[in-house]
């Protein structure tokens, strides 16, 4: 068989993309539909959570401990050059709780789950399993998906608030240990500079980022062909389709939020 | 190969219509990327009967298969299973259908998280009936495929054989009125094939449920044109010559994306179409 580069049109890669996206859509509002329509799969979901949730908890402690840690040693030298090193406490809050603890949560949740649930579904779908399902009466997307959204958007919740006090604390102890800052004035900083609308951005966006993650890489994985090279390539691409989407959605609700809101 | 008496819940087949077909396909034609799999098919799949599908390898059978539950859609034609008109109802509506019917795939196709008993009892779980109830009639599904030990095992644990029966007894747990085999034997050694041939005429001769068998291996269905279960031995044993098997079993065989030939083990046999008689010889 001789071996070629097929090349695709711009016009056939036009369609499929709208294609994807219709599907996508699709499977999105079925999923979230399905919230509303019974059998509720609690089981599946509380299943899901505990795999998504206390599966992520190390990862979300470690990596929040760190960024807090490395934000606050990256700004205080400069801060220390102009005699504000007690800005130190305001400026990790605000940067953990409006933007760094939600990115940095969704995007190592998206590495580890997005890539987890595209290769587990599309596992299902190249062995027949997802066929199986169908033919004993019951919808795979009841069943796999919309369990999935709900456990990654009600966990991202609580996992960014974890991942923004953590990354306080390795805020504090830079802070602290490094620069001998005072203890109660950076903790009475970083609480005071916050107002409603800092959090509200903080936990809103993690329940959209957990439903960009859930339903990336559940599609996907319902989404895969070509047996197990196939999973691979689903697995890949959900990563990559979750993460960029994460950030592309922080920006708009970053600036719906400022346009709502006012700017700080 | 000696097999328990069924101790399971009476056959809802038995009290199915019927007058009617379990299974009807009116020029069915489907095709993936211009690629022709079906080119106007249409048969009859009579109440109680048993039908063995052949075609050679790519000639569309698992695909007829997966449009008969609608798990495929047609581009053009009529599927009736059941009575009902699969090709004008929604997904939804199709699941409520596919309950009452088994399906048995080619690679079996147990949820490989789960174990067997999870797997054999994933309908009756759906349907929130009470543990003790499902125990009892998973273990006489799994008593009935002989493979009662394996209750607590995962799908991963089992042999191609073992895990070809486990698929049997999830499809025939709720007693469906019609099943549907996608090649039950296929890449088994002839023991095996024979255990699982064994199986599906239990199934037929005892519950008379009507099955769609699709298979590559000419001598399975002609076993269970020439053979039936004996619930008295436990065994299939063969038909006297002259006389018929209670069940009816008959014959359809695919070439060139159509059916060339519907009809009884006596037409198969006497056929003068050259393609089936060299593909029977």
């Amino acid at each position: 068989m001789p071996l070629y580069l097929e090349l695709v049109s711009p016009v056939q890669i036009a369609k499929d993309f709208t294609l994807s996206v219709q599907e996508y859509t699709q499977l999105s509002t079925q999923s979230v539909a399905n919230f509303f329509r019974p059998p509720v799969y609690m089981g599946d979901m509380l299943q899901q959570a505990d795999l998504i949730g206390f599966g992520s908890l190390p990862i979300v402690i470690l990596t929040g401990l760190s960024v807090g840690a490395l934000l606050a040693l990256n700004s205080a030298s400069t801060l220390q050059r102009f005699g504000g090193i007690t800005l130190i406490g305001q400026l990790v809050s605000l940067g953990m709780v409006t933007e760094l603890g939600p990115l940095i949560t969704g995007l190592m949740v998206a590495g580890r789950n997005a890539s987890g649930m595209a290769s587990e579904l599309g596992s299902m779908i190249v062995t027949e399993q997802i066929d199986a399902m169908r033919a004993l009466g019951t919808d795979p997307t009841k069943k796999l998906v919309t369990p999935r959204i709900g456990a990654t958007a009600f966990m991202l919740f609580f996992l960014t608030i974890i991942a923004d006090l953590l990354g306080l604390i390795g805020g504090w102890a830079v802070a602290h240990l490094l620069f001998g800052l005072d203890s109660n004035q950076y903790w009475t900083s970083a609480w005071q500079i916050l107002v409603f609308r800092d959090v509200f951005t903080g936990l809103i966006k993690p329940v959209l980022f957990g439903f960009i993650i859930a339903t990336v890489g559940c599609y996907y994985g319902m989404s895969t062909r070509g047996g197990t090279q196939g999973v691979g390539r689903s697995t890949t691409q959900a990563v990559v389709a979750s993460s960029v989407l994460i950030l592309v959605t922080d920006f708009f609700v970053t600036k719906l939020i400022f346009a709502i809101f006012g700017v700080r | 190969m000696s097999t328990p008496i069924l101790p399971l819940e009476q056959s809802t087949s038995a009290t199915a219509d019927l007058s009617g077909f379990a299974l009807e396909f009116e020029n069915v034609s489907i095709a993936f990327d211009e690629k022709v799999v079906l080119d106007q098919v249409s048969f009859r799949l009579p109440h109680g009967e048993t039908k063995a599908l052949f075609g050679v390898a790519g000639s569309g059978k698992s695909i007829l298969l997966k449009l008969a539950i609608g798990l495929l859609r047609p581009d053009s034609g009529r599927i009736l299973m059941l009575g009902e008109e699969v090709t004008s109802m929604t997904e939804r509506q199709l699941f409520d259908l596919r309950r009452r019917v088994g399906i048995v795939f080619q690679e079996s196709a147990l949820f490989d998280s789960l174990k067997v008993w999870e797997n054999v009892s994933f309908r009756l779980m759906e349907e929130k009936i009470p543990f003790d109830e499902i125990e009892r009639r998973v273990r006489e599904a799994l008593r009935f495929v002989e493979l009662e030990r394996t209750f607590d095992m995962f799908p991963s644990e089992l042999s191609g054989g073992m895990r070809r029966r486990v698929a049997i007894a999830r499809a025939i747990i709720t007693q469906p009125e019609a099943i549907l085999y996608d090649s039950p034997t296929g890449g088994l050694d002839p023991v095996t094939a024979n255990t699982i041939v064994e199986l599906i005429m239990k199934q037929r001769d005892v519950y008379k449920t009507s099955a769609l068998l699709v298979t590559h291996r000419l001598q399975d269905a002609f076993t269970m044109a020439t053979h039936e279960f004996d619930p008295q031995t436990n065994q299939m044993r063969a038909i006297p010559k002259g006389q018929r098997g209670q069940v009816p079993m008959t014959f359809l065989i695919l070439r060139d994306h159509q059916v060339i030939f519907d009809g009884d083990a006596h037409e198969l046999a006497t056929s003068r179409d050259e393609y089936i008689r060299e593909y029977i010889s």
